[in-house]
């Protein structure tokens, strides 16, 4: 944890805040439709699948494979000068949805599709939490 | 409703191509458009419909409406529509469906916009101080080259793509630009150079990915029968299609298959043709691996074979497919279309000087925007 992370934090809106807040408590929460029982995200009032806006959140595994993923050489964002190349994938969760996050503790050279990922929770400041993921 | 062959591109202009500063999307539109009237020898009194495709980096409500301003034209139909890269093609449909119905005659229909001097922060970077942002802000990915680079490595995935073959895409449009006047980027590119490049987001180095210009470009549109008295030979709408995966990236479940796959054999059905018909063809390409996608989508060949398709020189200018013959997005202009259906005009007109194919009849479109989130296809034969 550090007062000068210098990277964009993770925005808070209505819709997405049980996400935002079960970060901070190292979960994983994704709403699950009440209709058709689907998880889905991002977070949305009606279910893109049945269009029931009956769901609930809940904590789901942290666990996924690697769908697609890149190695960024171009610095797009002044606070990832010190990362370049880093990499950013996009993590099928085995509950279904795909997220876009960092892979942390693994070589840029060693990142596979359809390796298995964990969750992996980083305090990037007091009061946000961001995802990342990390080999499983 | 028949639309094969009564609708026409009667004109086609453009601007410049590259860093034009102190202009605005406005004026740079306007300068296309007159260019496409003279070229049609259309009296702009005529012009009684004015379609524009927003400025991408700068969306501003009622844009058409001010085009229409700095025209003089009273138009009796306006619109400016957002389907990103593909609205090129979806406002010719709208053109011909409004002149169908007898709502107007003549259309003009253009996109115009300033990136590369005015403001581009649509297209990726961002200020310090931007300090919260979505998963991928968050995650330190930004701007459309990553998320194509997703879909490259998803596809060398699935499969199975070399480098080179990505590279046999910069490579060759560049070669058809060197023959373009008015390409922004005419110097020669060997493979060395491809490969030697940096690197952007892996896959991806610097040239699969398509440059960020200032310009504008336009196009007339009429009935068949007005085209006929004009000074140039028509080029005739076979058919058009659309197909628009329209989620985000990351939830859309197929990747490599796109709303190409759905809006070309449209527009081959409407035009009742089949692709060993087509004589060229101007494919979308703001980065390598989207025309490649796009061929197989469109029935060329099949799915994943389209890195050893364009191969061989097929798509050279002498090839069975010539293939982004004014250089596309990646070496012409990284105008987000409407430059590859100027240039379909041109050789169907016979028109393109060193870089004319020959004796094409029909040329085949593809328009796509966002990440390939939209996508729609143009038929025109001479």
């Amino acid at each position: 944890m550090t007062a000068e992370y210098a990277k964009p934090l993770p925005l808070r809106t209505e819709e997405n805040a049980p996400y935002i807040n079960g970060l901070k408590e190292k979960q994983v929460r994704l709403q699950r439709c009440g209709g058709c029982g689907r998880f889905r995200y991002p977070p949305s009032q009606f279910c893109p699948s049945c269009l029931s806006d009956e769901a609930e959140w809940q904590g789901v595994s942290g666990r996924g494979t690697v769908y697609s993923f890149i190695i960024v050489h171009q610095l797009y964002h002044p606070g990832f000068r010190e990362d370049i190349p880093y990499s950013v994938a996009v993590v099928e969760l085995d509950e279904g949805p795909r997220l876009t996050a960092n892979i942390v503790g693994c070589a840029n050279d060693d990142l596979r599709i359809g390796m298995p990922v964990q969750a992996d929770f980083f305090q990037a400041a007091p009061d946000a939490v961001i995802l990342k993921f990390r080999p499983a | 409703m028949d639309i094969n062959g009564k609708y026409c591109i009667v004109g086609v202009g453009h601007t410049a191509y590259g860093r034009l500063p102190g202009r605005t999307a406005v004026n740079l539109t306007v300068e296309a458009i007159r260019n496409a009237i003279d070229d049609s020898g259309i009296d702009k009194s005529e012009i009684d419909a004015v379609l524009t495709k927003y400025p991408t980096s700068n969306f501003q409500s009622l844009f058409s409406t001010r085009v229409s301003q700095a025209l003089g034209v009273y138009p009796k139909v306006t619109a400016t529509l957002d389907q990103a890269g593909a609205s090129n093609i979806g406002l010719i449909a709208y053109a011909i469906f409004c002149i169908e119905a007898g709502l107007c005659s003549a259309a003009v229909v253009s996109y115009g916009d300033n990136p590369l001097t005015g403001t581009r922060a649509v297209y990726g970077g961002r200020p310090a101080g931007a300090t919260y942002g979505g998963d991928e802000a968050v995650s330190g990915m930004t701007g459309a080259p990553c998320g194509y680079a997703l879909i490259a490595q998803r596809y060398r995935f699935e499969y199975g793509l070399k480098e080179e073959q990505l590279g046999t895409i910069a490579t060759t449009f560049r070669r058809h630009a060197s023959l373009n006047p008015n390409a922004q980027y005419r110097d020669p590119m060997s493979m060395e150079d491809y490969l030697n490049a940096r690197w952007v987001a892996e896959p991806f180095r610097l040239f699969d990915c398509c440059p960020v210009t200032d310009g504008a470009a336009a196009v007339v549109v009429t009935s068949a029968e007005r085209a006929r008295a004009l000074k140039k030979a028509p080029v005739y709408v076979m058919g058009f299609g659309q197909g628009h995966p329209s989620w985000d990236l990351p939830q859309r479940p197929v990747w490599t298959t796109t709303g190409a796959a759905i809006s070309g054999p449209a527009a081959l059905r409407m035009a009742g043709i089949g692709v060993s018909d087509v004589d060229f063809a101007e494919l979308y390409d703001c980065f390598t691996i989207v025309p490649i996608v796009t061929l197989e989508d469109y029935g060329f060949c099949k799915k994943g074979e389209g890195p050893e398709y364009i191969g061989g020189g097929r798509i050279d200018l002498a090839g069975e497919l010539p293939l982004n013959t004014s250089g596309g997005l990646l070496s012409e202009t990284g105008m987000p279309g409407m430059q590859l259906i100027v240039e379909a005009v041109r050789q169907l007109r016979g028109e393109a000087g060193p870089r004319q194919v020959r004796d094409p009849e029909i040329g085949i479109v593809s328009n796509q925007g966002g990440i390939m989130t939209t996508h729609a296809t143009l038929v025109l034969r001479r």
